[in-house]
């Protein structure tokens, strides 16, 4: 009994410790959005699954969950794209290069990009969403072989806030992958579509019957992207959806993750269509 | 039954004695501020002598009983959540370095306010209150990680319960299958008994630990007739429960019905305080609270209680996902009622009533689930009726 708890207490009293991580780059991708590329102040780099996700902590400002946006075949630098939106996030972006940032995780369940193997895979996102896909896609396209058609459907809101351009084109030139972006709001010398990320799936070129679709974006974007997937015939347990929700902990503890049954941390945040639909239409749920 | 005892009311106090000279810090019951709550206890004249209770919807009163019982009240104001889940825990301090901030455990430097720390003997434990403590173990030490500070607290604990005798008008541990006669999860179990004969308490243990104990105490073995006495005593308790909540297919009620109009009208009369969570002993949700020094240079992390019924609990960037107060409400219900089922294999619930006392607006737990109930059951029935 002793020996139990003292094993589950050392990574229990691990979860809750943040490990130390260096700046070592601050890429800045939109006008709002910030890429770190951080690098651990001594032990191995984070290994992670893609879609994971980490507690970043800017040390005396607070601690927010942020998604891993970089390549989860490991060895680089740490990746998080940030939206600089809040005081957390402000003081995350901030932060000069060689200052030290907190890190727990990573957390939850991930993509499971695997899933999508022998067949077609369809990623759609919506704004800030394209960064917790940004490290399936860099799986699929290290594996290209390994799947058939590949699509991105992509909606920002404007130009300006198109994120990863030139990963979209190297993508798209060098990887077969079929990107096409729209945006809510164009300029005038905008030549590209405008509308919504949802109305790009129904003539979208993938084979329902073969496809596994990974989305991450606005709660009601996601509703409406899957239900539109479905329509197509996409089965609801291969539509894989990335929820959020408050998270304190990262571990199941402190609850405020709760999605009726669910703890997101844990359960999520990565989960199908089919486990989410009946949750997603019930309002503040 | 095997090894019960009969202990008179110095036994009990040669127990704490025993119990303190072996380092636990002993925790009981004792009046404090017009109403029962756990405190140090080094003697048993802090027990409350002769104090019994009154509870209802909003309604908490303490009243004299005539007699000399020292557990003569139903439950008091907090369970034993705040002994082995403290409101305030420190997680770690930090201090900024050369390679940025230095994070020191906690372990090392017990913070002063935790001077009657660990381990800890809480006497007069109720069954429902060891219900819940069942239940914090399985969803703070049972899963993937563990608290680590409740598991410490938690893994050298001694548990002495009590049969509850006298129960109040908001006790519904019996619907709950949770009591009132302790059945698991105890050193030693007392029974009180002052009806008939001396002041005395019959003594069984629930654990090798606690049967040594009672063997220290060089008490006499428990006659058959005291403990023919002790068991009706609990069966009397049992029929004198203020209240019932009918948990049949209770999570099916509560998953279908996320949009009846019964929230609504809960949501009318709560206030969205959050007095239900604090006192509820198996609400387990928490925050992070950052305290830093001006300069930024030092800087402490508290886990801290926390609340579904408050705004931030829910924030994210945009707003709260649960802005009503009719959300709050089903989210609490929900889960105490239903999703535990599905997280943790039992119901939230152990039927303690401290929720209904201490709400200030009388809103009543079981009243509102058979609210619920009725109406979903109602339409059922119409439904049927339609051609």
């Amino acid at each position: 009994m002793t020996e139990v708890l003292s094993a589950e207490r050392s990574q229990a009293v691990d979860a809750m410790l943040p490990r130390s991580f260096r700046v070592e780059r601050t890429r800045r991708d939109t006008r709002d959005t910030f890429t770190l590329e951080l690098a651990p102040v001594g032990g191995d780099p984070l290994r992670f699954a893609a879609g994971q996700f980490t507690m970043l902590l800017a040390a005396g400002v607070g601690e927010v969950p942020i998604s891993i946006s970089g390549d989860p075949s490991g060895g680089g630098l740490l990746e998080h794209t940030i939206r600089n939106v809040g005081s957390v996030t402000r003081a995350l972006v901030a932060t000069p290069r060689g200052g030290v940032l907190g890190v727990r995780g990573p957390f939850g369940t991930g993509w499971e990009v695997e899933r999508g193997e022998g067949g077609d895979v369809v990623l759609v996102a919506g704004g800030i969403g394209l960064a917790p896909l940004r490290p399936a896609l860099l799986q699929v396209v290290r594996n290209r072989e390994r799947y058939n058609r590949v699509l991105l459907l992509y909606g920002a809101r404007t130009p300006e806030d198109i994120l990863f351009a030139p990963d979209l084109e190297r993508w798209e030139r060098d990887h077969d992958v079929e990107v096409a972006v729209t945006v809510d709001n164009g300029p005038h010398d905008w030549r590209g579509r405008v509308g919504l990320v949802t109305r790009l799936v129904p003539r979208a070129g993938f084979d329902p019957s073969r496809t596994t679709a990974y989305v991450c974006g606005p709660e009601v974007m996601m509703r409406s992207t899957a239900l539109a997937l479905r329509d197509r015939g996409v089965r609801a347990d291969r539509i894989r959806l990335s929820m959020e929700r408050n998270m304190k902990c990262g571990v199941g503890l402190c609850g405020h993750c709760q999605l009726r049954e669910l703890f997101l941390c844990v359960d999520g945040p990565v989960l199908g269509f089919d486990r989410l639909e009946p949750l997603m239409s019930r309002w503040e749920l | 039954m095997t090894g019960a005892h009969t202990l008179a009311l110095d036994d009990l106090q040669e127990l704490i004695d025993i119990l303190s000279s072996r380092g636990y810090s002993v925790l009981g019951p004792t009046v404090v501020d017009g109403a029962i709550d756990i405190r140090p206890l080094t003697s048993v004249s802090q027990l409350p002598h002769g104090w019994g209770d009154e509870q209802d919807g909003a309604h908490y009163r303490l009243r004299r009983r005539g007699d000399d019982a020292v557990f003569g009240f139903a439950c008091g104001a907090q369970s034993a959540k705040p002994v082995f889940f403290p409101a305030d825990e420190l997680l770690w301090r930090s201090r900024s370095g050369p390679d940025g901030p230095q994070i020191d455990r906690p372990d090392d430097d017990r913070p002063d306010d935790d001077r009657y720390g660990p381990p800890y003997a809480v006497l007069g434990l109720r069954s429902c209150d060891l219900a819940a403590i069942r239940i914090h173990d399985r969803v703070l030490t049972g899963r993937a990680v563990a608290d680590a500070h409740y598991a410490t607290r938690r893994t050298d604990s001694v548990i002495i319960a009590v049969t509850c005798t006298d129960p109040a008008g908001t006790c519904f541990c019996v619907s709950m299958d949770t009591g009132p006669v302790p059945s698991e999860g105890f050193d030693i179990a007392l029974t009180e008994l002052y009806a008939d004969g001396p002041h005395r308490f019959v003594a069984r243990p629930g654990s090798p630990r606690g049967a040594e104990l009672l063997e220290r105490l060089a008490a006499r073995d428990a006659t058959d007739e005291d403990l023919a006495h002790a068991a009706s005593v609990g069966e009397q308790a049992a029929q004198r429960m203020g209240r019932r909540l009918d948990d049949t297919n209770l999570k099916n009620i509560l998953y279908d019905n996320a949009e009846s109009a019964v929230w609504d009208d809960v949501a009318d009369r709560c206030l969205s305080c959050g007095n239900c969570t604090l006192v509820c002993p198996t609400c387990f949700c928490t925050s992070i609270t950052d305290v830093s020094d001006l300069a930024g240079a030092t800087s402490e992390r508290h886990r801290v209680w926390d609340s579904c019924f408050s705004a931030d609990y829910s924030y994210i960037h945009g707003g709260a996902v649960r802005e009503s107060t009719r959300s709050r409400y089903r989210q609490w219900m929900t889960h105490k009622l239903a999703a535990w089922k599905d997280q943790f294999g039992t119901s939230g619930c152990v039927g303690c009533g401290r929720c209904i006392t201490w709400c200030p607006a009388a809103i009543d737990i079981t009243a509102e689930a058979g609210e619920l109930r009725r109406v979903a059951e109602h339409r059922e029935e119409r439904r049927a009726r339609q051609p």
